[in-house]
């Protein structure tokens, strides 16, 4: 009682997309593609995420890590870089309609970090607070309509991996969350690593970052339920 | 005092040949007398870790066993391994338990006497008995294929009606992957068992071969919640190296962002015992308060964890002085509140309830798990690299190690509360210190080979870092000893005799991090 007493007493913390466009540091931002005169080389990317192509220097953003090394002081031309948090993909073809009021989300850890780990978490705080938008996680995947999985998947998790996707009901989504998770990241080359997600179930959207911040995990969930508003954080958008 | 007794040691051992180097001795023992020397060092000298390097000479492999003190050198206790088994010293230190279970995994080193060796980093279920990854420099490592896998755990309890009640790997909410097997009878639990390794990613197998450059950005998604000191770590491992020193500017600023890393992180373990207490609305507030620790890292250094932030030989970037004053008003405001909700939690009756005498590990237990960081600290061990071994600027800065005697939940909690009271005083001091902005030097390489150790106090406990260059300045070996691998060890201890209920509590006090474990 007494906590709840202090509760009330506490300003609302919750972003809108008012206040969410004044605020600093929600998103780390990500290279943007630039033209290839004024370009970063393709070298200096350590996972080789930047490609030229047409005179263009592209990013996979499948592969980068954000490490802002094609923008390193040294670097006579660097890559442009762009803010914002519009970074799920579709990778399925086609998402039925079956999730448009609420989905229930089951969190599966396949070799993550911990970063990509604690953005999600940091969605359920009043900041960003995922229950408004019918979003809600869930202990147990056969409760779960929408597996998140992050982190290159190690080969000791790939058997779980398999069987949490199994045990959920049909109509079920795979949201590979993290460069990691798309491409093995900074990990893909390792031994122990058995390959991106999509090696081992089917992805139906992906968001890349190194981590994704909360507002592209948001963006990535308003997909899946078939509404993507100019900012995540808007109320419920019927189509 | 602990040079005295250095001095008295190496006096028993004529024989071996020492070798001193800066704040650093080399014992070469023959492995027979391993036992002999340990037991001697361990009532003084904390162990760190065994480090496996090649023998510059004959390109073998010997192991290298690190012990390390208050003000005084590191010493390492070389091995040679010649093919042959070493004696275990898990006997005498347990902290060594874990460290020769990995070495036998990875480099297929025999340890005699140890119990129980095999099935530990690399599950059997996935890769044959003998598969020594680490050994030999190839990428070529034979798995299993068919094969169920083994999800059991041991079991050692023999009562009639016990049962082992299985957690994991995967788990509630958005815990990381770790299994556990807890022992019971049915309301207690009487032993409780760990597997870790699930998320097992072969960091130190992939660093081989890379550029400084790489290397860090690998060291930090060993664990993504405390990037910047591991980076930082291994970024002093290569500073020595290359015999360059970093710019006082440089070292100041490095401390600032490893205190407001550490504060963050301890803000996100508080949140996380609050939420294992059901008590929701400081869990949300606390929380609330670390995503605006986390916007701030974000809009001051492009990285809302500090990722890509330390570079070999310096910071990504620099800051102007009115921007470093208004981080440090912006903390105070963060911090402010959260002083509040913990304050009012240490006269919550419910909350205390169920830390207090909770998860009790006790000091001799700390001490022979070797414990670091603030669960070390909680157990009434003062065992700090900031204040052992002062590392960037740290012997600059006034601050205090808050430390516990009781080692319960609670003694965890405030730890915590007072280590994140200290870090806001570190940040506070730095401001005045520094000196004018220098324009960074990029230019940085290695050009000798060599070993070095780079080492920091991470939010979770000391990360040490060993790393062998080749004159080309690529990695040739790494070592990573984390706080995880050293404090994952003493907590099955912690549950043991405690209720189910509690377990979920007793994770949380613990704050560990598996990514760090696993690497």
């Amino acid at each position: 009682m007494l906590w709840f007493r202090k509760g009330l007493d506490q300003p609302v913390r919750t972003l809108t997309p008012k206040t969410s466009s004044t605020l600093h540091g929600l998103s780390p931002g990500r290279p943007a593609p630039t033209p290839s005169r004024d370009a970063a080389p393709e070298d200096v990317c350590p996972t080789h995420a930047l490609k030229e192509h047409d005179g263009v220097m592209d990013v996979d953003y499948t592969q980068c890590i954000q490490c802002r090394l094609c923008r390193q002081q040294s670097l006579k031309n660097k890559m442009n870089w762009e803010e914002g948090f519009h970074w799920a993909q579709m990778t399925s073809t086609s998402l039925p309609d079956a999730f448009h009021h609420s989905v229930h989300v089951r969190v599966v850890d396949a070799g993550d970090c911990g970063a990509c780990l604690n953005e999600l978490h940091q969605l359920a705080s009043p900041v960003y607070s995922l229950h408004r938008l019918g979003i809600a996680f869930t202990p147990a995947p056969r409760e779960a309509d929408v597996l998140v999985v992050t982190g290159p998947v190690t080969v000791s998790m790939k058997e779980t991996l398999e069987e949490a996707f199994q045990s959920m009901p049909t109509p079920k989504r795979v949201m590979a969350v993290g460069t990691c998770a798309l491409s093995g990241g900074i990990f893909s080359s390792s031994f122990a690593v058995a390959g991106p997600v999509d090696r081992v179930i089917p992805v139906d959207i992906a968001i890349p970052g190194c981590p994704p911040p909360p507002l592209a995990l948001l963006d990535g969930f308003r997909l899946i339920m078939g509404a993507r508003p100019e900012n995540p954080l808007d109320g419920r958008v019927r189509k | 005092m602990t040079e005295k007794t250095l001095e008295h040691i190496l006096e028993q051992h004529e024989e071996m040949a020492v070798t001193v180097e800066p704040n650093w001795i080399r014992i070469a023992a023959p492995a027979s007398r391993l036992p002999e020397l340990a037991s001697q060092l361990a009532p003084e000298w904390a162990f760190a870790g065994i480090v496996p390097e090649n023998d510059p000479k004959t390109q073998s492999l010997r192991l290298l066993y690190v012990f390390y003190a208050r003000n005084g050198p590191w010493v390492g206790i070389e091995v040679r391994n010649h093919d042959q088994s070493i004696p275990t010293i898990s006997n005498i230190l347990f902290a060594a338990d874990w460290q020769e279970r990995e070495m036998e995994d990875l480099f297929d080193v025999q340890f005699e006497g140890h119990p129980q060796l095999g099935d530990f980093v690399l599950h059997d279920s996935h890769w044959p008995e003998g598969t020594a990854p680490m050994k030999r420099h190839s990428w070529e490592i034979r798995q299993k294929t068919t094969e169920s896998r083994n999800l059991s755990t041991p079991r050692i309890v023999e009562a009639s009606g016990s049962f082992v009640m299985p957690i994991g790997p995967i788990f509630s909410g958005t815990q990381e992957a770790i299994q556990f097997g807890l022992e019971t009878v049915g309301e207690e639990i009487v032993f409780a068992h760990i597997r870790p390794f699930y998320k097992y990613r072969a960091v130190e197998k992939l660093l081989e071969g890379q550029t400084p450059s790489v290397a860090l950005l690998i060291a930090e998604r060993i664990d993504g919640l405390t990037a910047f000191s591991h980076s930082l770590a291994m970024a002093q491992a290569f500073e020595t190296l290359a015999g360059a020193p970093v710019p006082p500017r440089v070292r100041l600023l490095r401390v600032f962002w490893a205190e407001i890393e550490r504060i963050r992180s301890h803000m996100q373990v508080l949140a996380g015992i609050l939420e294992s207490t059901g008590l929701s609305v400081p869990a949300n507030l606390i929380q609330a308060l670390e995503e605006d620790l986390l916007q701030l890292s974000g809009a001051l250094t492009g990285h809302r964890y500090l990722f890509g932030l330390v570079r070999p030989g310096g910071l990504s970037r620099d800051w102007s002085d009115t921007e470093i004053e208004n981080i440090v008003d912006r903390l105070g405001t963060i911090l402010e509140p959260s002083q509040r909700i913990l304050d009012a939690l240490t006269f919550d009756n419910s909350f205390l309830d169920r830390l207090e005498a909770v998860g009790t590990l006790s000091l001799e237990s700390a001490s022979t798990h070797c414990l670091v960081g603030p669960v070390a600290r909680a157990s009434g061990i003062n065992r700090d690299l900031r204040v052992w071994q002062p590392y960037q600027a740290y012997d600059q800065i006034t601050f205090d190690v808050p430390v516990q005697a009781e080692g319960d939940g609670y003694a965890r909690f405030r730890q915590l509360c007072q280590e994140i009271v200290q870090s806001y005083r570190i940040v506070q001091q730095i401001p005045p210190l520094l000196p004018a902005a220098l324009s960074q030097t990029e230019d940085f390489g290695i050009t000798q080979a060599g070993t070095a150790l780079g080492y920091a106090e991470s939010p979770a406990g000391a990360v040490i870092c060993c790393v062998s260059a080749n004159s080309r300045g690529m990695v040739e070996r790494c070592r990573v000893i984390t706080p995880g691998l050293v404090n994952w060890h003493a907590f099955p201890q912690s549950v043991r005799h405690f209720a189910f209920q509690d377990f979920p509590i007793i994770l949380a006090t613990f704050g560990l991090s598996v990514a760090d474990l696993d690497r």
